[in-house]
């Protein structure tokens, strides 16, 4: 479908194409393969600027929005979506500095991060906080112009290759989520360890680690916002980045797609290629509506909230649990379409069912975005009556 | 200041055409045109040599106006500059005409270093148009270069490719090199230099600018004719074996059997 991009756009959506096509696909088997973060990938990306796109240009970016971000996330997602992750999860770490950060913490940390020079990581999630992210209980006590914060954050996407965290803490531990504060702690602070790299069913080129803080200082100046606003900058920050994670499952999911039916076409059974069999024929229908229905809610979503809409928790909540279901369900269709072939790791299906599976749970599980809907549609009704 | 001219040229993209059996023509519409590849690894040479001296890379081109699209590729990478020679008078150039031509252009472009070609195009194959450059600007030349070992004051140092290894040569500046593919990888375009290009206009040249004798230019100026293109018979198909896997191998060694290969 014709979505009417402006021809800078276009330049952004096919760089990252080009990209996707000539440096990612060819590694992205050996990548998962070997469980290794792409390093030389991330000094591609950063050298072709595509880090610059969301940041303002006074911080060195390129000035454009979360919808160009998105064009970029689906493209490298199309080729591997370990590797988007491993793109994505930096600007998600960088989104609460850019919001909610000071000038002077917007100029110390956004330029390297904007050069991809250095790479971010967003830190909420603890081993008894998953869903419900108010129960964490890592908590960063005052003591002169530092704060010392103590305990752990799991399954931290960029864990131990970023070099800028953004990790909420309590500062007020009798005050529950509203007692967190958000703070930017940089990789080499003494008291800041890395745990084991966590072993994943799908997306593997992506690292998740543990982050350990035992006694670690942290300068009070490095706190954004105010004390307390920690919960409300992590609600805002996921709310912002919902639309990137649907563009991830858009891209993996047309990737899955685009295979699915050129195997469909050549692969030859009963005197036909398959793809003539409706049985088929109606799949590679049914996936194809689905991405191009998840396309236009996830930029639409995205290019209202560049626009200025001022509440979009239920429209981004949205355009990322749409698009994750649909993930799975193509990629779950596409091995189905390559039949034995498809389970096979020689070809390229299996790795794209196991790596949709991680967007229906990661950056707030598709249950969670379903409350988060439910709860907006009664909060509307609310109001409509008053 | 280092400043280096890198020459490009648009071609085809071989991968895509097609012979036209009726006419034994190429079939040129709707054909991509890509920077000659051999050219990509002249423009990220210049580039590296930028990046390691400071200075200015050029890039300069003979053809057609849609041939900005592939200089407006070449700043999209980081040169700074692009220069068009365009004129209805330079068509059907032979190389000797090309490099007389390009001569022109270089001289025009001011003082410079070092001239980076392509060891040849893809299309004409020929690999004559950066010695005749060289020869033109009465500049020293090495031919098909793998590396740069040094480049210092007022003179450069390199690997040249040849059958069996390769030459260790010295040469004093400016000069001409063209460049084979062990080179270098050429880089992608960046977002904010595929910006810059799209603001950035190609300066175009033509005869009277260039300040060329109408006689050395164009088909006029060529010393060569082409007579005749043909393209070699098309290679017969083979057989197919038939049957199952079993029953085509028993075949392939009856065969080859008969022929006496075992």
């Amino acid at each position: 479908m014709q979505y009417f991009l402006s021809e800078e756009q276009e330049a952004i959506r096919d760089l990252a194409r080009r990209l996707a096509e000539e440096k990612i696909r060819p590694q992205a088997p050996v990548l998962d393969e070997r469980e290794e973060f792409p390093s030389q990938l991330m000094k591609e990306l950063a050298r072709a600027d595509l880090f610059a796109v969301p940041f303002p240009e006074e911080y060195g970016g390129m000035g454009y929005g979360l919808f160009e971000l998105c064009l970029v996330v689906e493209q490298l997602a199309w080729a591997c979506a370990g590797v988007a992750t491993s793109y994505a999860a930096s600007f998600l770490g960088a989104l609460p500095i850019l919001e909610f950060g000071t000038e002077d913490q917007k100029r110390r940390y956004l330029p390297s991060l904007a050069a991809g020079e250095r790479m971010a990581a967003f830190a909420l999630t603890e081993p008894e906080a998953g869903s419900d992210a108010g129960a964490i209980s890592t908590t960063a006590v005052r003591d002169g112009d530092h704060y010392v914060l103590n305990g752990t954050k799991q399954w931290i996407t960029n864990g131990g290759e970023a070099d800028v965290y953004t990790v909420i803490a309590l500062t007020d531990k009798t005050k529950g989520a509203r007692g967190a504060s958000a703070f930017v702690v940089e990789k080499g602070t003494p008291g800041f360890s890395f745990g084991k790299k966590e072993k994943k069913l799908g997306i593997r080129c992506s690292v998740t680690r543990e982050l350990s803080f035992t006694d670690c200082r942290v300068p009070a100046h490095n706190r954004l916002g105010r004390e307390g606003m920690g919960f409300l900058i992590a609600m805002r920050t996921l709310d912002k980045a919902r639309p990137g994670v649907g563009a991830l499952a858009v891209g993996l999911a047309q990737g899955a797609l685009d295979e699915a039916v050129a195997y469909a076409s050549q692969r030859v059974q009963f005197g036909k290629p398959i793809s003539s069999f409706q049985a088929i024929g109606h799949k590679l229908a049914d996936m194809a509506t689905l991405i191009e229905a998840s396309r236009a809610l996830v930029y639409q979503v995205a290019r209202s909230i560049d626009a200025g809409q001022r509440d979009f928790s239920k429209e981004s909540a949205m355009a990322k649990l749409f698009p994750a279901d649909v993930a799975m369900r193509v990629t779950l269709e596409a091995v189905q379409v390559f039949g034995g072939y498809g389970y096979m790791r020689d070809y390229p299906v299996e790795k794209r069912m196991r790596d949709a599976k991680i967007l229906q749970i990661y950056e707030g599980t598709n249950e969670i975005q379903r409350n988060i809907i439910a709860s907006a549609l009664v909060r509307e009704l609310k109001s409509r009556r008053r | 200041m280092l400043h280096v001219v890198v020459c490009i040229k648009q071609v085809p993209e071989i991968t895509e055409v097609s012979i036209d059996r009726r006419t034994n023509t190429l079939v040129r519409e709707g054909v991509p045109s890509i920077i000659n590849p051999f050219d990509m690894y002249a423009i990220e040479e210049g580039l590296r040599l930028k990046e390691a001296h400071g200075g200015t890379v050029s890039v300069i081109s003979m053809g057609p106006p849609q041939v900005e699209s592939s200089l407006k590729e070449a700043v999209a990478m980081g040169a700074d500059r692009a220069v068009l020679l365009s004129d209805s008078r330079f068509a059907g150039a032979d190389t000797l005409a090309t490099a007389y031509t390009l001569a022109q252009g270089i001289r025009r472009l001011g003082q410079f270093d070092l001239v980076i070609c392509g060891k040849q195009a893809i299309d004409g194959d020929t690999g004559q148009v950066g010695p005749g450059l060289a020869e033109e600007l009465g500049i020293p030349h090495v031919t098909y270069v793998r590396r740069i070992r040094e480049l210092g004051d007022g003179m450069l140092r390199v690997e040249r490719m040849v059958e069996g290894g390769w030459e260790l040569i010295s040469t004093t500046l400016p000069a001409l090199i063209s460049v084979v593919k062990d080179i270098n990888e050429p880089r992608l375009p960046s977002l904010k230099g595929i910006m810059r290009a799209k603001r950035t206009p190609v300066t175009v040249w033509g005869l009277e600018e260039l300040g060329c004798d109408p006689q050395r230019v164009g088909l006029t100026g060529s010393a060569t004719e082409v007579v005749r293109i043909w393209t070699p018979e098309p290679r017969e198909s083979g057989e197919l074996l038939q049957g199952d896997p079993e029953q085509q191998a028993r075949q392939l060694v009856e065969r080859l059997r008969g022929l006496g290969v075992i």
